[in-house]
């Protein structure tokens, strides 16, 4: 089964493609593979404790490991201590290290 | 550490029109300083990111000069980035669609880009460790 990094960069306020893209994620995941899904540019936008981010945390409590870039979140004033739980900040070098490892790299 | 790698980028944005650019070249800022080997396949707008001919320019509706301006180049950035993986003992290989360039008039590119075709993409993709494509929709 092969692994993933999924990397979002809609705000799913923006975009109803956003939406199957996580469903892709979630269905990714539930075959077995290793999944990722890095938040960046407006798509950090999801993340914020309040917003309507249900599905990013029923990613993460279903095993899909959500992080938001922490530059995106700066940019756009976002603390990193204002996020939905389950969802934990990093740099954009962590999509590096996932494709150096060999996870297939999808963007949206 | 891991060893070195080799990984592929397909950009397809024009430069000045949207984030992905910014990102993507971050993205590929941080291959370089790893030192690792990058390939970049520019396809459609992207192949105007290292237009030769970009210049700074003055805004009057902010009152400043070109200088005053500071306006970001494309061309620098990927210029730094080239520079940046040689540094670092990697190569960063830039390919610009030949078809792309013809139909939008963008030949005179910067030093170390060169010309090709989607196969070369194919050919890129095949030969590393991973391949991300960026597409504009």
């Amino acid at each position: 089964m092969a692994d993933y990094i999924l990397i979002e960069s809609r705000d799913p306020f923006d975009s109803a493609e956003v939406g199957r893209f996580l469903d892709l994620a979630e269905g990714l995941a539930k075959e077995g593979g290793e999944v990722a899904l890095f938040l960046v540019q407006n798509a950090v936008m999801a993340a914020r404790h309040g917003a309507k981010a249900a599905a990013l945390a029923a990613l993460a409590a279903n095993g899909v490991k959500v992080l938001a870039d922490s530059f995106s979140l700066q940019e756009r004033g976002i603390s990193p201590n204002g996020l939905t739980a389950g969802i934990a900040v990093a740099p954009l070098s962590a999509v590096i290290d996932y494709m150096a490892t060999g996870r297939r790299a999808l963007w949206h | 550490m891991m060893g070195k790698k080799t990984l592929t980028f397909m950009l397809m944005d024009a430069p000045f029109e949207n984030a992905r650019t910014t990102t993507a070249l971050r993205l590929i800022d941080i291959a370089a300083r790893r030192g690792y080997d990058i390939n970049v396949f520019a396809y459609e707008g992207a192949v105007y990111l290292p237009l030769a001919a970009q210049a700074r320019h003055a805004n009057a509706v902010h009152g400043t000069d070109a200088a005053e301006e500071d306006h970001p180049l494309p061309r620098e950035w990927v210029a730094a980035v080239m520079q940046e993986a040689a540094r670092n003992g990697g190569k960063l290989d830039w390919v610009n669609c030949g078809l792309c360039v013809d139909e939008r008039g963008a030949n005179e590119a910067i030093a170390g880009v060169r010309r090709g075709s989607p196969a070369d993409f194919w050919k890129m993709a095949g030969a590393s460790d991973n391949v991300l494509v960026i597409p504009t929709r």
